[in-house]
């Protein structure tokens, strides 16, 4: 597969998220507008005139270029709707970097949003195509507790200490959270609290799983030999990978539920892009989809941040706090902040944003140089994967 | 020329169990003995029929003829027979028909297949208003009956004489629509259904040519009092006492269950009076073959019987639609749409999958291009319902709206290759194990939208269920 990748060919130059929570008082226009004005805003001395084309990424909220065109009044520009379940964001980001990459455009704006709140429904309610009733009807938290069982029998990791491991991460993300007054939920929780809070599906509880919020983000884009003209701190796009696999996870008995094959082979692309061979020393730091806690320890081995069977004990170790070698999710990730699903990937590219620029307040790491992002949309053995490595200078 | 014969038969005895005292405790009402049979609440009549059928035909599908009898049924104007035919992978040139309606459509059934030498399956989800006789005194249940040459080496019984009476009496009724069931003050019709029954015995057992008394009376009706003076007329050891095995009258499926009653227990040579009373009475008398001895499913009815756990009865009345429990904050679930269930009807009914003809991979559901090996439309058809499968993975969703809840899933490898996702249908909590081994049972997932989705769910491989036996599905 040749996968040359956009290696220092475009940067961000401006970005803007809103905080993430329940919304009653915003429509999806409303924190749309929110996210683009505050983007504009990052940028000095410019208006949204400048701005090209748009790409936005919804999966529920809207449909068609006009969902965003309609409330900016965007004066007759090229706006594309793109929908990549729970990497829907990245996707709208990755495809705005490739239209500014191609030279088709000077300066793309990505956008991301998602209202799940008017719903009235509790979870994710997906739209639902007709079919034949045979289709899997498992809940997300069943789906990816699978991870547990396996990855404690093909490690021999007993079942008290997974659930340590889980409670871990869960406590470090919303320690990071509490920390970020963009984030949905901003109090450290204990980790006796998350141990015991109630069962949802096999051991995951309710704090081993991301909330439900909606939320905006946008990135403004621009080639990189152009992204000193718009700012003096621009971050440069060294890797963007999206794979989707055959899906067949559920259906072949080869899949052990261990790994998302998915993220590593999107990983695997990345770090070629990049020219990243040892992730584990050279990522200052990730956002990576902690949808839930299971997923993030598992993610932590497809990335290449710990061996195999080794993610646990890092984890425990405190390699992924935010004052650990390798933070994970600084700005409490989806456990923190929820999971409005067209916004989530521009969210985390928005954490990237403020680290590279030492603009993150009380979470600022220490001279961070190249962070990653990663999505992924589906479930084990059936999902796509999102990653992003971003960075503070080109090579 | 040979007479017909019953060839095979085959129970299907739901899990639950509602107890009398619980009803009684919970209205206020004098207490009750014994319990009664519940269907699930994802099980109907077409589903537990299938259920039955599959016991009774083991790996055998060549069959002429299926006809299909409920009160219950959980379609009308659309064949419930071509449902339970389809989950059955049964040939197209296979009759399935319906007969229902009425606890008599059961002779209909049973007579139409015993001329066709097919299979008769009869199946009842019987209830009533809270309180009611209709609810304590019912049960749910399926039976098939399989027929053919008394010559066969496998028959069981041979029909030695049918004999029915005919008449009109308002005892019993419902307007097509209603739940529960009228029925009259019980004294009127006892004198009608006694004589209609004494007339049909003497009739039968005289065109039989049996001058003694038969060794076993199946007597069933769901009029319990005449029922019971019928009994009266016979040797108390001579009665197989479904009414007692079943916790009470299961519809079109009581005379099935009794007649595997009394052929569980029979010797060859034996003679079996069957009796059904209701709008008439329909009598019919059979001898037993050497070949009841070696019958697949001999004694397994007792076993189920004797097994079950208990449902509390507000969880029987919400099962029954009688008790309107708040919904989740959920969308009400997609309905089946007609034309990809027509598209995947072998699929969706029958758990045909696909196996790659160039690597053997098996594919659940079918597909046309290889995961194994990439190869595009090089596929087999492969029934993979009746095998035996692994528990590769599990978890218990506590989420996931169920009227039984918590819902447990299992990730299942297939004997021979294949995986598949789904629920475990009865499962206790905390009673299934990586490792477990399994089999698919059809279930009735939920309805929506006025269409009833079926398909298949996980169960435990019990060898001492009616049901197939790890042995009987082989490779």
């Amino acid at each position: 597969m040749a996968s040359n990748g956009i290696c220092d060919r475009v940067a961000i130059v401006g970005m803007g998220c809103t905080p993430f929570g329940e919304h009653w008082d915003s429509s999806v226009d409303d924190l749309m507008v929110d996210a683009v004005q505050e983007c504009v805003g990052s940028v000095p001395d410019f208006t949204r005139e400048s701005v090209d084309a748009y790409w936005l990424g919804t999966m529920g909220s809207g449909s068609s270029g006009m969902t965003l065109s309609r409330p900016l009044k965007i004066d007759h520009k090229p706006v594309t709707r793109v929908e990549n379940f729970c990497a829907t964001g990245s996707e709208a980001f990755r495809n705005a970097c490739y239209a500014v990459a191609s030279g088709a455009y000077d300066c793309v704006m990505a956008v991301g949003a998602e209202k799940l709140k008017d719903s009235g429904f509790s979870g994710l309610v997906l739209p639902a195509l007709p079919g034949d009733g045979t289709e899997s009807d498992l809940t997300a938290p069943a789906l990816f507790s699978l991870l547990v069982p396996a990855y404690s029998q093909a490690y021999g990791v007993d079942e008290d200490v997974m659930k340590r491991v889980m409670t871990r991460i869960a406590y470090k993300n919303h320690a990071n959270g509490a920390k970020n007054e963009r984030a949905q939920f901003r109090k450290v929780v204990s980790e006796e609290t998350i141990a015991c809070s109630p069962l949802v599906a096999g051991p995951l509880g309710i704090f081993d799983c991301s909330g439900v919020a909606d939320g905006a983000a946008a990135a403004l884009i621009v080639r990189a030999e152009d992204a000193h003209r718009y700012s003096d701190n621009p971050i440069y796009v060294k890797a963007l990978s999206l794979i989707a696999g055959p899906g067949q996870g559920s259906q072949d008995p080869r899949y052990d539920f261990t790994s998302f094959t998915e993220v590593v082979a999107c990983a695997k692309d990345a770090y070629a892009q990049a020219g990243v061979t040892d992730p584990r020393t050279q990522i200052s730091m990730a956002e990576v989809h902690d949808c839930f806690t299971p997923t993030e320890l598992v993610l932590m081995e497809d990335l290449g941040f710990s061996e195999r069977g080794a993610g646990w004990q890092d984890v425990l170790d405190g390699h992924f706090d935010l004052d650990g070698r390798l933070p994970v999710n600084p700005d409490g990730g989806l456990k923190s902040f929820g999971h409005p699903i067209g916004a989530s990937g521009l969210r985390m590219l928005f954490e990237m944003w403020l680290q590279l620029r030492g603009e993150a307040g009380e979470r600022q790491l220490e001279n961070p140089r190249l962070g990653l992002t990663q999505n992924l949309g589906g479930q084990p053995g059936a999902c796509v994967s999102f990653i992003s490595i971003v960075g503070r200078e080109p090579n | 020329m040979s007479t017909t014969a019953i060839v095979g038969y085959g129970a299907y005895v739901p899990r639950y169990r509602l107890k009398r005292s619980d009803i009684a405790a919970t209205l206020g009402t004098p207490p009750g003995r014994g319990a009664r049979l519940v269907a699930s609440y994802d099980e109907d009549s077409t589903s537990m029929a299938v259920e039955a059928a599959r016991a009774t035909l083991g790996g055998s599908r060549d069959l002429g003829a299926l006809y299909f009898a409920t009160t219950a049924p959980a379609y009308v104007d659309k064949s419930n027979a071509a449902i339970v035919h389809a989950a059955l992978g049964l040939g197209e040139r296979c009759l399935a028909a319906d007969t229902g309606g009425a606890v008599r459509s059961a002779t209909a059934a049973l007579r139409a297949a015993a001329l066709d030498h097919g299979l008769a399956v009869f199946a009842d989800v019987r209830g009533g208003r809270p309180g009611s006789a209709d609810e304590r005194d019912g049960a749910d249940a399926a039976v098939a009956l399989a027929f053919g040459h008394a010559s066969d080496e496998q028959a069981i019984a041979e029909i030695l004489a049918t004999v029915s009476i005919s008449g009109e009496v308002h005892d019993r009724w419902r307007l097509p629509g209603e739940s529960s069931s009228h029925t009259w003050e019980e004294r009127f019709a006892v004198g009608f259904l006694t004589a209609a029954a004494t007339k049909a015995t003497a009739a039968v057992l005289g065109e039989a040519g049996i001058t003694g008394a038969p060794e076993h009376v199946v007597v069933s009706s769901p009029h319990t009092r005449a029922a019971a003076q019928v009994r009266r007329g016979f040797a108390k050891e001579a009665i197989v006492d479904g009414p007692v095995l079943a916790g009470g009258h299961a519809g079109t499926a009581d005379i099935g269950l009794q007649l595997i009653a009394a052929l569980d227990r029979a010797a060859p040579g034996d003679t079996i009076l069957a009796v059904q009373i209701s709008d008439g009475c329909d009598a019919l008398v059979l001898r037993v073959l050497p070949g009841a001895l070696q019958a697949p499913n001999r004694g397994k009815l007792a076993v189920a019987l004797a097994g079950g756990e208990p449902v509390p009865y507000p969880a029987y009345l919400t099962w029954r639609g009688r008790l309107d429990r708040e919904p989740p904050r959920r969308p009400e679930p997609t309905p089946p749409a007609g034309p990809p269930v027509a598209r995947n009807a072998s699929w969706k009914f029958g758990f045909v999958g696909s196996r790659c003809t160039a690597c053997d991979h098996v594919h659940l559901p079918p597909q046309r291009v290889c995961t194994g090996c990439g190869v595009v439309d090089a596929m087999e058809d492969v029934r993979m319902a009746d095998r035996p499968a692994t528990v590769a993975n599990l978890t218990v969703d506590r989420l996931a709206y169920s009227l039984a809840p918590p819902v447990t899933n299992v990730v299942l490898d297939f004997d021979g290759g294949g995986r598949f996702a789904c629920q475990v249908a009865d499962a206790a909590f905390g009673s299934v194990a990586l490792g477990d081994r399994m089999d698919l049972t059809f279930r009735r997932l939920f309805t929506a939208g006025g269409i009833h989705n079926y398909f298949w769910k996980a169960r435990p491989l019990d060898v001492a269920a009616t049901g197939a036996t790890e042995a009987a599905h082989g490779q």
